[in-house]
């Protein structure tokens, strides 16, 4: 026994403990905790990982059972091997970085403690996720998460937007959950368990013959629940929306964390997903298009953390495409330094919007390189690395992902490359409509205090040199390499494409400021198009939201409740009153009544009688 | 004596004391009430660790002579189906009788006194074990939910109350019938001897005989669960009822109708129910989206919350015509976790209505500002209903779909559709009463949860989290039960039943299973 059960357990504390004391508690104390407890899981892993050593099989750690009935039996079940090691790091260092930051950032909000709770429970809930051994555990984890995005994303619940963008978060996610059960359902009826020690084996001993319907299935439902959490195509509509969340919140669940559950789940059940080709093209070609597809609405984007939210969609289709043609290590790896710079990018932003006490909008900023110079500074780490300039860390990972597309199918590289393009692009168009030229706003930008710059100061150093740590070596135990050569011509071709968008932002947002607004007025209904998003939300809302409601309204509660069923029941009712009054007129108490009645009577039962020929 | 007969005298005893104190002293009746069911509910305790053993077999039996012709005996006992339902129905009338306090302020002792006479008949249908005493006690419970309804209802309190009484009477008429018809045939009520005629093959039914039997159980059954598209009275009967009418009604009477199938319509009528259950299946479906979709556009809080009823119960209803050993878990876990987080939801709409005098969604929001408690509270109610993991629900939800998907996978991809639905429903009208800027009207009312009222809620939140984690706690003697049920509906009919629903396959030799012909759907 480690005790893996402390790294979540740890948080948990720290939730309890604020949730239930913290509204008569100082913010230090409340800062303590919160921050004490991840530090402390954080500690603990970096403890059992060493004592764990070398991990060639996970550790596995059983606490009870949680649920038996018939053939199932599902227990509390820890592991850790290398790849939940990987994600143990980045989830628990990311995520304390992110929590001493949020001291700062948060310190003149209200509702403090509560806060912080549910920042602790979301390291809970996803320190379960990677670290289960088990489906349904690991949903427990999945759903989790998304209970504390709903809480975090509403956490300003004044605003009705933000208890809206919750809403809308938690439901589109329950339709990836949907998935993702209906997957949990086809496992047990094929393998009888959701152990990953008992199924994995045995989907990698199926005859190919075998594997094509139902492992494609249970791979295209669980693919389905990663779309929901990973925001790719169709499903990605609700992380825009989730920047109603305070900014600590983007960078840790909508970022760095939880919006990779996808990409983890993916890569965990790799046994699965390499018997059924036909779900990893579906994969791929998923990710592929949701990279490209929120890149070019990130290039339009004037909200710097919409911005930035687009970029995530995008940046996270990049890793769906890498598990998609097989390169889990490579998406992993991406996953990692996509954690670092991306995190750093929003938790920058927030130090911007801290600054200008507010505000979002990139064409009120402007200037800002010498009135916060140490944001400036950090900003511009992250936007080096995800613009892929070597040798900063986004540039390996990038790498290693267009080099395997490019293995997989050489149409998926160009696209890929494009796409890098356009990063570097809105990163870069971002940077200098807010640090470069004049001041457009009416504010008096004051840098953030150290807990802020700390934190950003480490994200940033990660970000540069992040990408020397040799992850996809390290997993390679688990996701062995294909046969992807290092090809000078292609990682040329990418790194160009790269500083051709750096250079373009320059142009169009420095050396000539006009240019954007021009190219964008020629392109007309193009650019109105891709402004507004596709108008995707707008076409959910006029195809399923609104038919929806409005079929429930009309045609099943007043149509079908109140008309039909209820209808036939007071007709009864009505019925029978109706025969009750018939009956009634037999016995009036009027002998005069009676006496029409006994005549009527019996020429009735004459007439029947004479019909019927009885009166012979 | 055992504690059974205790757990049916004492509280009948409360209904009369409750009666004969003077209408002059109000808070006697309360204190009364109070006292006597929470007694019931800590000697109700006692029957659960020697169920828990073995919950097929049945314990704490009392089976004296009542009526000698014909002939009809008090049987009375419990297992593994009935332990929970009778320890839930003692727990929620002390927490009914506190959430009451306040708010019933006409004829207060013939409230507490209708209160009692509820418990009686709702452990009554838990534990007779005689088909005779058991319609006795299903027109028992019957009788002062009438009058909770009529007397201290609302605007249309008489229209819900007649409602309710005719849709219930024109069920339980039939299954009185089919109770006389079994007696003609059997020369018994006797539930333990009828089972033992069946299975050694002195009763024999036919084909025809079996199905309008189990049809006419089947219809009372379905109209308390109530199964669509009997189900109209229920929004009516929750409306207008007080809260503690809708906490009793929601949590416990609705149960009476899925253990009477379970109890009743499998072991008795096996053959007929399998013929029937893929049309129920259909029925349970529709019912689980339907009650969804109409509960998404309710503007009343109370309404809303029952065609969530209608959904919910819809899981059980299929899990329990599966015929599978896990979804049948699921469904009888499903009835405990209905009872506690509806009946929860109804207590803290409740709450609302005494503060602001109102159930329109309309007439709330931003409540989360002056009451965080009472939001707090509510979102985890609202959790566990909604079938969040670690919480109660889930547990139940997630057995019945597998159990469903192991015999057909369609039946669960329909019914988890109700899953996303619910969160649909459930959170809208959350944000619409808690969230957002607080209007004066519910500045001004809305205050924050009393202790009596923590005292209500508290537990019911303890038990959700309790079932969500440890269901190791709660679900053996189901399991057994189960299991039993199951052999019964195979040995009883056994010349009768056709085809078996598939064993699920297990992992076999190659690893390979027998799961793939499952997409080409049977």
């Amino acid at each position: 026994m480690r005790h893996l059960w402390l790294i979540p357990a740890l948080p948990f504390a720290g939730f309890l403990l604020n949730g239930i004391f913290g509204r008569r508690a100082s913010k230090a104390v409340v800062n303590a905790i919160a921050v004490g407890s991840v530090a402390l899981s954080f500690l603990w892993v970096v403890k059992t990982l060493l004592s764990l050593g070398g991990m060639e099989t996970p550790h596995a750690e059983r606490y009870f059972t949680w649920i038996e009935s018939g053939i199932l039996n599902v227990g509390f079940e820890l592991a850790v091997d290398r790849l939940t090691a990987v994600m143990l790091l980045v989830v628990t260092g990311v995520g304390l970085l992110i929590h001493i930051y949020s001291t700062g950032y948060m310190a003149h909000e209200g509702g403090y403690y509560r806060f912080f709770a549910y920042m602790n429970l979301f390291m809970f809930f996803m320190l379960i996720l990677v670290m289960a051994n088990n489906y349904l555990l690991m949903f427990v984890g999945w759903e989790g998460v998304g209970l504390c995005s709903y809480l975090l994303i509403g956490f300003f619940f004044l605003r009705r937007s933000a208890s809206t963008a919750a809403n809308k978060a938690f439901i589109v996610n329950r339709i990836g959950d949907f998935g993702f059960a209906l997957a949990m359902f086809l496992m047990v009826v094929q393998f009888g368990t959701l152990d990953f020690a008992g199924i994995y084996p045995a989907a990698a001993e199926m005859p190919a013959e075998q594997t094509a319907g139902i492992l494609t299935a249970i791979a295209l439902l669980l693919f389905v629940g990663a779309t929901g959490k990973s925001a790719q195509l169709p499903l990605y509509v609700w992380l825009p929306d989730a920047m109603e969340g305070p900014t600590p919140v983007s960078a840790l669940i909508h970022a760095a964390t939880m919006v990779t559950a996808g990409v983890y789940m993916v890569a965990r059940s790799s046994a699965l997903f390499l018997q059924a080709p036909l779900a990893m093209d579906v994969v791929a070609i998923v990710g592929l298009l949701t990279a490209v597809m929120a890149a070019t609405i990130g290039l339009t984007q004037f909200d710097i953390k919409k911005v930035f939210a687009y970029s995530t969609v995008s940046q996270l289709g990049y890793m769906v495409l890498a598990v998609g043609v097989g390169a889990f290590g490579a998406g992993i790896f991406h996953l990692m330094t996509h954690a670092f710079f991306k995190a750093l990018l929003f938790l920058g932003a927030g130090s911007v919007i801290h600054a200008l006490s507010g505000e979002q909008d990139l064409r009120a900023m402007g200037g800002l390189r010498k009135k916060i110079p140490l944001t400036f500074a950090t900003l511009l780490c992250a936007a080096v690395a995800i613009a892929g300039v070597p040798p900063f860390s986004g540039f390996f990972s990038k790498d290693e992902i267009l080099l395997a597309a490019h293995h997989h199918a050489p149409w998926m590289y160009w696209v890929g490359v494009i796409t890098a393009a356009m990063t570097a692009f809105y990163v870069f168009r971002a940077i200098f409509m807010a640090f470069f030229g004049d001041s457009r706003g009416h504010h008096h930008p004051h840098e953030s205090p150290p807990s802020m710059i700390l934190p950003l100061a480490v994200l940033a150093l990660l970000s540069l040199a992040g990408g020397f740590i040799p992850v996809p070596r390290f997993l390679e135990p688990l996701f062995p390499a294909e046969g992807a050569h290092h090809d000078f011509a292609l990682v040329a071709v990418s790194v160009g494409a790269g500083l051709l968008g750096i250079g373009l932002a320059w142009l169009f947002y420095v050396s000539k400021p006009g240019l954007a607004d021009s190219a964008a007025a020629r392109l007309g209904a193009l650019y109105r198009l891709v402004y507004n998003k596709y108008f995707v939300d707008e076409i959910y809302d006029a195809t399923v939201v609104r038919p929806l409601i409005g079929g429930s309204r009309a045609v099943l509660w007043r149509g079908v409740d109140a008309g039909v069923i209820d209808g036939a029941v007071n007709g009864i009712a009505q019925r029978s009153r109706d025969l009750g009054i018939l009956l009634r007129m037999f016995q009036s108490g009027n002998i005069r009544s009676y006496a029409a009645w006994v005549l009527l009577g019996s020429v009735f039962v004459l007439a029947v009688l004479g019909v019927m020929g009885g009166l012979r | 004596m055992n504690v059974v007969n205790v757990l049916l005298i004492l509280p009948a005893a409360g209904f009369l004391a409750v009666l004969l104190l003077p209408r002059s002293r109000p808070d006697a009746a309360k204190i009364a009430a109070l006292a006597v069911s929470l007694a019931v509910f800590l000697l109700s305790l006692s029957i659960a660790a020697p169920v828990h053993g073995d919950g097929a077999e049945l314990k704490f039996v009392t089976d004296v002579q009542w009526i000698a012709s014909p002939d009809i005996r008090y049987h009375v006992g419990v297992d593994g189906l009935s332990v929970w339902l009778v320890i839930l129905t003692a727990l929620l009338t002390p927490i009914c009788v506190l959430i009451s306090w306040r708010y019933i302020e006409r004829r207060v002792k013939e409230f507490y006194a209708f209160l009692l006479l509820l418990e009686v008949g709702l452990i009554g249908v838990f534990v007779a074990w005689d088909l005779f005493l058991f319609y006795v006690f299903w027109e028992l419970s019957l009788v002062p939910m009438y009058f909770l309804i009529g007397i201290w209802g609302h605007e249309r309190r008489i229209y819900a109350a007649v409602k309710f009484f005719l849709f219930t009477m024109a069920g339980s008429v039939l299954m009185l019938a089919a109770i006389i018809y079994l007696y003609l045939r059997a020369g018994t009520f006797d539930y333990v001897v009828l089972q033992e005629q069946m299975a050694s093959g002195q009763l024999m039914l036919t084909t025809g005989e079996q199905l309008l039997l189990f049809l006419a159980f089947f219809l009372a059954f379905a109209i308390k669960v109530p199964l669509f598209p009997l189900h109209t009275w229920l929004p009516d009967a929750h409306v207008e009822a007080p809260s503690a009418g809708s906490v009793m009604l929601a949590s416990v009477m609705l149960k009476m109708g899925t253990y009477g199938l379970l109890r009743f319509c499998l072991p008795m009528f096996p053959n007929a129910a399998r013929q029937c259950a893929p049309w129920i299946i259909v029925l349970a479906i529709i019912g689980i989206i339907y009650g969804a979709l109409v509960s998404l556009v309710q503007p009343n809080m109370k309404k809303l919350v029952a065609y969530s009823s209608v959904s919910h119960l819809g899981f059980v209803v299929l899990g329990i015509f599966t015929f599978n050993e896990i979804a049948l878990d699921g469904a009888v876990y499903q009835m405990l976790n209905h009872g506690i987080s509806t009946g929860a939801l109804f207590m803290l709409v409740g709450f609302l209505y005494e503060r602001r005098h109102s159930l329109e969604i309309a007439d709330y929001g931003g409540v989360a500002t002056p009451a965080p408690n009472l939001a707090a509270a509510f979102l985890i109610t609202t959790l566990a209903s909604i079938g969040l993991p670690l919480l109660n629900n889930f547990v139940g939800e997630f057995l019945v779909l597998q159990g469903a998907a192991l015999v057909n996978f369609r039946w669960a991809v329909f019914a988890a559709i109700g899953v996303i639905l619910s969160a649909c429903y459930m959170l809208w009208m959350y944000q619409r009463a808690f969230f957002g800027e607080t209007p004066e009207e519910v500045r001004s009312h809305v205050y924050d949860l009393r202790a009596r009222e923590w005292a209500a809620i508290l537990p019911l939140i303890a038990l959700m989290l309790w079932m969500g984690i440890g269901t190791g706690a709660f679900l053996p003697p189901i399991q057994a039960l189960n299991r039993t049920v199951l052999e019964q509906t195979k040995s009883n009919a056994e010349f009768l039943v056709k085809e078996t629903p598939p064993r699920p396959p297990l992992r076999t030799e190659n690893g390979a299973g027998a799961g793939r012909g499952l997409l080409n759907a049977r």
